[in-house]
């Protein structure tokens, strides 16, 4: 048993703290919103220029001018302010966004992480990934442990072109939770009824305890 | 001087030439000045260099000038949604630079600010970086990148007056501000312009200045992703 997508998410949201202005990426980080703990307010920022993201619409609230950077349709708050592209990215380069929650296709033990394409074959593009990687205070991914092929998605190193050299902070995987420190990987939690053992077996990348 | 125009096809004339360089407004299909970029399909101006966000879908935003094979290179942040363009690239056809998203939006904004250059930490250690100045401030290296100025601006706009003055709506401002003003040429599509007075000057979001022509046109607003939540 490991977690699935939901209880990714869930552990995902025990990362946030109160007053933190946040961004998530496209996929599971977008369900962490589901799980923002009680008590704890955070203020969600959608890179396409919209601070106080809100739920998604009912049918008669959609509102084509109204989307989130997955390009899908969401409503405001009342603490919601529209900005523009730039500004946006003024806001996440100038270190104002506390945190960004995002997928990946590979991260190194070294904290490089590569999401954004793979050569010759799947051509969509960054985004603002390498934006949002450079300038947020803390970088958390969320991603299957392994691949399709059953293969270590923590590796030694990248082998896909890299979003950001050096960028995350911390991982979290349908086996667990890992926080990048000095020389590889520290093993903080461990999902429900899985063993160190299996994680290892599972793992290219330098693990600690 | 006069800035209003009655259409598209009146606002583009006399400012398109082959080999242009466009800045387009929009993010995804929301905010994109649909009626400009078929104006500039029906005009047939080619080899354009196209900077925008995004590549439109197939049928709709630049995806129309995509299929009319009219644009030679794309400088975007993100193409994912377009099977054409991705054709287009992989056989060669279709030259393609990736910019991060807010690297391009700061590249729009330093370009008509009259800066042509900057340093951002974005794209270090990454194939972005490469071929760029690396510089260090205070222990943190960064690249530099260079501003964009385009022969013309496309922007859609909610509301406007005859003075050019605009006002977006939610998240459909998005690049629009930056592209208006990087362009030598600006001109504005709106869903409504009203008379210069009507807008409350604290709350223009592009002073006029910065835009040359303006006119009112009907917009599908296509929506990519209709997400709903039970009501």
């Amino acid at each position: 048993m490991a977690w699935d997508r939901n209880q990714m998410a869930e552990r995902a949201g025990r990362e946030l703290r109160d007053g933190m202005y946040v961004n998530l990426g496209i996929g599971i980080p977008t369900l962490v919103s589901n799980y923002i703990p009680e008590g704890v307010d955070v203020t969600l920022q959608s890179e396409n220029g919209m601070l106080g993201m809100g739920p998604f619409p009912t049918e008669d609230e959609i509102d084509a001018d109204l989307i989130n950077a997955g390009k899908q349709t969401i409503t405001e708050l009342h603490r919601t302010s529209y900005f523009s592209s730039a500004d946006s990215f003024a806001m996440i380069r100038g270190g104002k966004i506390a945190m960004a929650i995002l997928g990946a296709m590979e991260v190194a033990e070294n904290g490089d992480l590569a999401n954004w394409m793979i050569p010759g074959k799947l051509v969509k593009g960054m985004g603002g990934a390498m934006d949002l990687v450079a300038g947020v205070g803390r970088v958390i991914v969320i991603m299957d442990h392994t691949n399709k092929k059953g293969e270590s998605k923590l590796l030694k190193k990248c082998t896909l072109p890299l979003t950001g050299a050096g960028v995350v902070d911390e991982i979290i995987t349908n086996l667990g939770v890992f926080k990048v420190v000095e020389g590889g990987l520290k093993v903080i939690e461990i999902a429900d009824g899985v063993e160190m053992d299996e994680i290892r077996q599972l793992t290219e990348a330098q693990l600690f305890r | 001087m006069k800035k209003v125009y009655n259409s598209a096809a009146e606002a583009l004339k006399g400012v398109l030439f082959d080999g242009m360089k466009i800045a387009a407004g929009g993010f995804g299909l929301c905010g994109i000045p649909e009626n400009l970029i078929e104006g500039i399909r029906d005009a047939g101006t080619k080899n354009l260099t196209v900077a925008s966000n995004n590549a439109g879908v197939d049928d709709f935003g630049l995806g129309v000038l995509l299929q009319t094979k009219q644009v030679k290179k794309m400088i975007s942040s993100y193409v994912g949604e377009n099977a054409e363009f991705m054709r287009q690239y992989l056989s060669g056809e279709l030259e393609l630079e990736f910019n991060p998203q807010g690297t391009l939006a700061e590249r729009m904004r330093a370009g008509g600010a009259g800066i042509p250059g900057f340093y951002t930490k974005t794209g270090v250690g990454t194939v972005i970086a490469e071929g760029k100045e690396h510089k260090d401030f205070n222990g943190e290296t960064y690249i530099l990148e260079e501003g964009i100025v385009a022969d013309l601006a496309i922007v859609k706009a909610w509301k406007g007056d005859r003075a050019g003055n605009l006002v977006y709506r939610k998240t459909a401002r998005n690049f629009n501000p930056n592209v208006a003003t990087c362009g030598k040429i600006c001109i504005a599509e709106v869903e409504e312009i009203l008379p210069t007075g009507s807008l409350d000057p604290d709350m223009i979001h592009t002073p006029g200045i910065f835009v040359h022509r303006i006119f009112e046109g009907g917009h599908e607003k296509r929506i990519e992703q209709r997400t709903v939540r039970e009501g």
